[in-house]
């Protein structure tokens, strides 16, 4: 929203004052003021007004004219115009030599062979207007060489407010409610507006109106007729234009003037069509031609406003196009009125038809504006246009009132909330100067709330603080440390293993951590050939390629790796992030974190991927759990999983997750020679699994014997299953197990295991040893392991 | 001296100059020191010598021994020098300035400043808290004081469910949650709640260099009795000038944000000109960084805690755009691309 100093000057005295100053202050006291600021007339100079005393045709040019213009200098000055209406007797903004206008000097020009000493301007080239259809007509009776400055508010300061810190402010969406912001940062009393007495009229005859719907909390109403005046005085087209609205006729600038004034939308209806004013909704749907002469589908939530049964404006939002001011009324029935703000806001957004009224509708005005701003309305009518004349009693139905609000503080409350001291003068002052009345009785503080202030922003005594602070100063804030007892804080386990499950893929691994999205994207999932898994949909995306959540991490992962084939040989990615697994039995989305990696490789094989794959997550939960996984080897459950090598994963018995190798249809989507391997691990469940503690083995002061045994595995037999062997054998002196080689042929698959004797008391014999490993190979032998003489 | 020793001591010597390995040394040692060496062999012929002959002989026999011994020894030393000395000698100069190898992983740019902001508020005893990423209307709205027709809704663009939740638009999601879990320490123990809560957030809007639908924010609070204003300004500032690792000026505006009352948008002075007014500040010396503001009553009450007798202050930062700040990333879209191009570079902090 612009705003102009020159407006808000009406209002408040700021002489003496550095306004630039001030704007500042209002931005971080009230609301945010954009960078720019514009220095309105600053440009512009050495233009006056002058009248045309000759006018004759170029004889070689259509366009053109030799005007002879008389500009207060005691001669005629020749002048070379083009523009369309030039008449003899004309009063026209005129631009002498030496005239700045913007970035151009004024001086003696050759057009057509004829030498112009000046310029006519039209409103648009001073920057009145974007009129630029001729030159400027002055009708004021202004004396010829008077300074067009000294006459028009032309030097102004504007600046504009982010419409979207004023949400919370109704009051703030018309320049007497800023002006009030002013007079407080200016501790300068703001004046009141002038209006006309609007008690004169209570004998004439009332409007016919009727609230038939409490969506309309007020609405307002005065009949006029007998209006001449059809084009607004040139400084109220100025503020119009510095502001951002266009002047139309005198009327529907009146009214614009009015909402930009006061901050109440107003609406001239021609008497003519309107006579029988109602406020309703209508429970059938229906179209309406707004006066946009857009044709709107209005539905039963919609309130309208009625000439009787007959719609002519959609409340708050825009008029209709047969009940709009025409240039030749001179009758016209004024709507001041108050509807409800979710109402309109809701009706706006089903139109899609925002406008300046509905903007501020929408905010919560306050319904006591209603009758002062037909009184203020009124006023300037009647200042513009002599004639005018009140032909109705002013006819007000107020169908919702706000109640009254009313706050109690203390001052203890006020320095405990800010931390600092405020002084009770310095409260009462501030509010005062905002329109509060406040009452204090030593350190109690009692204080009504303004009308404008209750519709939604000021209800309880945090609202009070604001206002007494933003004016304060957050500057003037002394800063200070909280004083609060100190208590140790304590990581939950899902955090930590978090951080240590990123640190070792990416330190220990050379991982690199990814982020997605939720959802599957249709068209990537498509690309590799993996369907959206069934799940629970957004219900409003605007991006029609997004639709599902996702229940799993890897597809996403699957469509990330074919983005990056061609960064490297060789990566694997990894993520820690959410999916959703369809409802419970509360009908609440089932959330679970998951960690995802996937593994990609054109030099390595399948195998050595896998079993990388295994070795990383073997590692993480050695590291971080301090025991082993187990895995079981289970049906593979998406099109996107290779049927063969699909593993669940376990500890303590706890399935955390599964690892997997991609599907050859889809693997050869994302890459034709690249291995992928991928699993995901619930966190949550992972963090939750029974682990082991941490135990310090004393290394033994005596030797310790190693035994390696060559197995020939029988088919369908795992390493797991014969773990068995050597667990139950029932000894202290194993000391440590691991697969030293391994063999494969297609007939063969043979494991060399090397078994680690010791004591921590005695150096162990052979025979004790060899006691052992008897037991260990009786054991494999009954499973069918075949064990290699070396 | 006898004409054997002379020839003997000649041969030997004539033997050990023409080596040049170390193992020959030893075949020579054993040649004429071992038991059926040569000088040996002459200590075992003295008894056939007459025994006026046998004492000279025997001396010179004897510093014959002694001589290979040393020959043999310098000769030995000799070579090991000049095998040490090959060794150097053939040990070519690396060009160590090639091209280290790489194999480094990396961290997701937001999980290094989202570390690095939850280490400067856990130094300050906050407890870190994690929230879903699915919520309730209740959750996101409601118990932060948004009912249902509030204007503030409009401002959010959210992703409705089927089911009628949301994904979270803003992390002020997890506040009701954070107030009823500590509340009771609070109320009981008089343990003050101090918390900050990261989180993916998401919009529902069209995406583009400076938009994204799915991003990082990390809210904050703290709960105690006579938490104030000037307490909210100084954590502000404290934290902020930790995070960018220099002194920051803080200046705050009035703000509307339901949850907070008051509220304020927080500017911080420009990173890139320090006040003095650049282009990335739009001349104004100032960047818009966080809301904060003190709780709400309303807010505090949803959570189960008296606004008369508790105050607090919460604060929002989006990590997402501190990351871009810091790493001078220029489209947002970059971050959940998955694109290693990108990505890679963030080795560490």
């Amino acid at each position: 929203m612009f705003l102009s100093m020159n407006w808000i000057c009406d209002f408040v005295d700021l002489d003496g004052l550095d306004k630039v100053d001030l704007i500042h202050r209002f931005s971080l006291s009230t609301a945010e003021v954009e960078n720019e600021i514009f220095f309105k007339g600053r440009d512009l100079s050495g233009v006056v007004v002058a009248e045309i005393k000759s006018v004759e045709e170029h004889p070689d040019s259509k366009k053109l004219h030799l005007l002879k213009v008389d500009a207060g200098d005691g001669e005629l000055t020749d002048v070379v115009c083009g523009a369309p209406n030039v008449r003899v007797g004309m009063k026209t903004a005129f631009a002498k030599i030496g005239a700045q206008i913007g970035d151009i000097t004024i001086s003696p020009r050759k057009l057509a062979g004829y030498t112009s000493y000046g310029m006519c301007c039209s409103e648009s080239e001073i920057g009145l207007s974007d009129d630029h259809s001729g030159i400027m007509e002055i009708t004021d009776d202004i004396p010829n060489g008077t300074d067009i400055k000294s006459v028009y508010d032309i030097d102004d300061i504007v600046f504009e407010v982010d419409n979207k810190s004023l949400t919370n402010r109704p009051d703030l969406w018309g320049h007497y409610g800023i002006a009030r912001e002013f007079a407080a940062l200016a501790e300068r009393p703001l004046k009141n507006l002038e209006t006309d007495d609007l008690t004169v009229y209570s004998e004439l005859p009332p409007v016919d109106l009727k609230i038939e719907d409490n969506l309309c909390k007020r609405y307002s109403s005065i009949k006029v007729e007998n209006i001449s005046r059809n084009v607004s005085p040139v400084n109220i087209r100025i503020r119009l234009y510095y502001c951002g609205m266009r002047a139309i006729n005198f009327l529907a600038d009146l009214t614009n003037y009015l909402m930009l004034e006061m901050g109440q939308p107003m609406h001239a209806f021609d008497a003519r069509r309107v006579d029988k004013i109602r406020i309703k909704r209508f429970p059938e749907p229906f179209r309406f031609t707004t006066l946009d002469e857009v044709e709107r589908n209005i539905d039963e939530n919609t309130l309208m406003i009625c000439n009787d049964n007959t719609p002519v404006a959609i409340a708050g939002i825009m008029g209709g196009f047969d009940s709009e001011i025409k240039d030749d009324t001179t009758t016209l029935a004024l709507e001041s009125a108050n509807f409800d703000a979710a109402c309109i806001r809701k009706s706006t957004v089903r139109l899609s038809h925002r406008t300046d009224a509905s903007m501020r509708y929408e905010k919560s005005l306050d319904p006591e504006m209603t009758v002062p701003a037909i009184g203020r309305f009124i006023y300037l009518l009647k200042k513009y246009d002599s004639g005018a004349k009140v032909v109705s009693s002013l006819t007000d139905e107020y169908a919702v009132k706000f109640p009254p609000v009313s706050i109690e503080f203390d001052q203890a409350y006020v320095d405990r909330y800010t931390g600092i001291k405020i002084d009770g003068d310095t409260i009462v002052k501030t509010l005062t100067g905002l329109g509060f009345k406040a009452e204090r009785n030593g350190d109690n503080f009692k204080v009504d709330v303004p009308s404008w202030r209750i519709t939604k922003d000021v209800t309880m005594k945090a609202d009070i603080i604001e206002e007494i602070t933003r004016i304060y100063g957050y500057d003037n804030f002394e800063i200070n440390t909280a004083l609060s007892p100190l208590y140790p804080v304590r990581p939950t386990e899902v955090k930590t293993d978090e951080e240590k499950i990123k640190d070792l893929l990416v330190k220990r691994f050379s991982l690199h951590e990814v982020h997605s999205y939720v959802w599957a994207y249709n068209d990537e999932m498509k690309a590799i050939g993996i369907p959206v898994e069934d799940n629970i949909k957004l219900a409003n995306a605007t991006n029609p390629n997004i639709e599902t959540l996702r229940r799993s991490m890897i597809p996403t992962q699957l469509c990330q790796v074919r983005t990056n084939v061609s960064y490297s040989n060789d990566f694997g990615i990894f993520e820690i992030g959410r999916v959703v697994n369809g409802v419970d039995e509360n009908n609440l989305c089932i959330e679970n974190k998951m960690l995802g990696i996937t593994l990609f490789s054109k030099t390595n094989s399948i195998k050595d991927q896998y079993f990388r794959l295994r070795d990383i997550l073997s590692s993480l939960t050695d590291d971080i759990k301090h025991c082993e996984l187990t895995f079981l080897k289970t049906q593979a459950e998406h099109s996107y999983e290779h049927p063969v090598n699909y593993n669940r994963i376990l500890i303590n018995g706890t399935d955390v997750g599964f690892i997997g190798m991609v599907h050859p249809t889809v693997g050869k989507n994302i890459d034709k020679k690249g291995n992928i391997v991928f699993a995901e691990i619930d966190v949550d469940k992972f963090a939750g699994a029974k682990g082991k503690e941490l135990v310090y083995d004393e290394p033994s002061k005596y030797p310790s014997i190693e035994y390696d045994l060559s197995m020939d595995m029988p088919k369908d037999v795992l390493f797991s299953d014969i773990r068995a062997c050597w667990e139950n054998a029932d000894t202290d002196l194993l000391r440590n197990v691991s697969v030293i080689d391994t063999y494969d042929t297609e007939l063969i698959h043979r494991i060399t295991v090397r078994f680690l004797f010791g004591s921590n008391d005695r150096t162990l014999s052979s025979a004790e040893v060899q006691y052992v490993v008897d037991k260990i190979t009786d054991s494999l032998a009954a499973m069918g392991v075949f064990i290699k003489k070396s | 001296m006898d004409e054997r020793i002379l020839s003997l001591k000649e041969k030997m010597e004539k033997e050990l100059s023409g080596i040049s390995d170390l193992a020959e040394i030893d075949k020579i040692r054993v040649a004429y020191l071992g038991k059926k060496g040569s000088i040996t062999a002459l200590m075992k012929g003295m008894k056939e010598l007459a025994a006026d002959q046998r004492k000279a002989f025997g001396a010179d026999v004897n510093k014959l021994k002694e001589a290979a011994m040393t020959k043999i020894e310098e000769k030995t030393e000799e070579l090991r020098r000049h095998q040490v000395e090959m060794e150097i000698a053939s040990m070519p100069s690396f060009d160590i300035t090639a091209p280290a190898a790489k194999n480094m992983g990396s961290y997701h740019p937001i999980t290094l400043v989202q570390r690095q902001c939850e280490n400067i508020f856990k130094s300050m005893g906050f407890t870190v808290e994690d929230y879903p990423e699915v919520v309730t209307d209740y959750e996101c709205f409601e118990a932060v004081n948004i009912p249902k027709h509030h204007p503030a809704r409009d401002m959010q663009d959210t992703y409705y469910l089927e089911n009628g939740q949301l994904l979270k638009s803003q992390t002020s999601a997890a506040q009701n949650a954070i107030l009823r879990k500590y509340g009771p320490a609070l109320k009981e123990n008089g343990v003050p709640i101090k918390a900050i809560f990261p989180g993916r957030c998401f919009r529902n809007e069209a995406t583009d260099a400076s938009h994204e639908n799915t991003f990082f924010q990390m809210e904050g609070m703290m709960v105690d009795k006579n938490i104030s204003i000037s307490n909210l300004i100084y954590f502000m500032k404290t934290m902020l000038s930790e995070v960018f690792r220099k002194d920051i000026k803080v200046r705050l505006r009035p703000g509307f944000f339901p949850f907070v009352e008051p509220g304020f948008e927080l500017d911080i002075s420009c990173l890139i000109c320090g006040g003095k007014g650049c282009p990335s500040c739009k001349h104004s010396g100032w960047l818009e960084l966080c809301p904060c503001g003190m709780i709400h009553p309303n807010v505090l009450t949803e959570g189960g805690i008296d606004p008369e007798e508790y105050t607090g202050f919460a604060f929002g930062l989006g990590l997402t755009r501190l990351a871009m700040m810091k790493y001078g990333i220029k489209d947002i879209r970059d971050l959940n691309s998955g694109s290693l191009k990108v990505l890679s570079q963030f080795t560490d902090d």
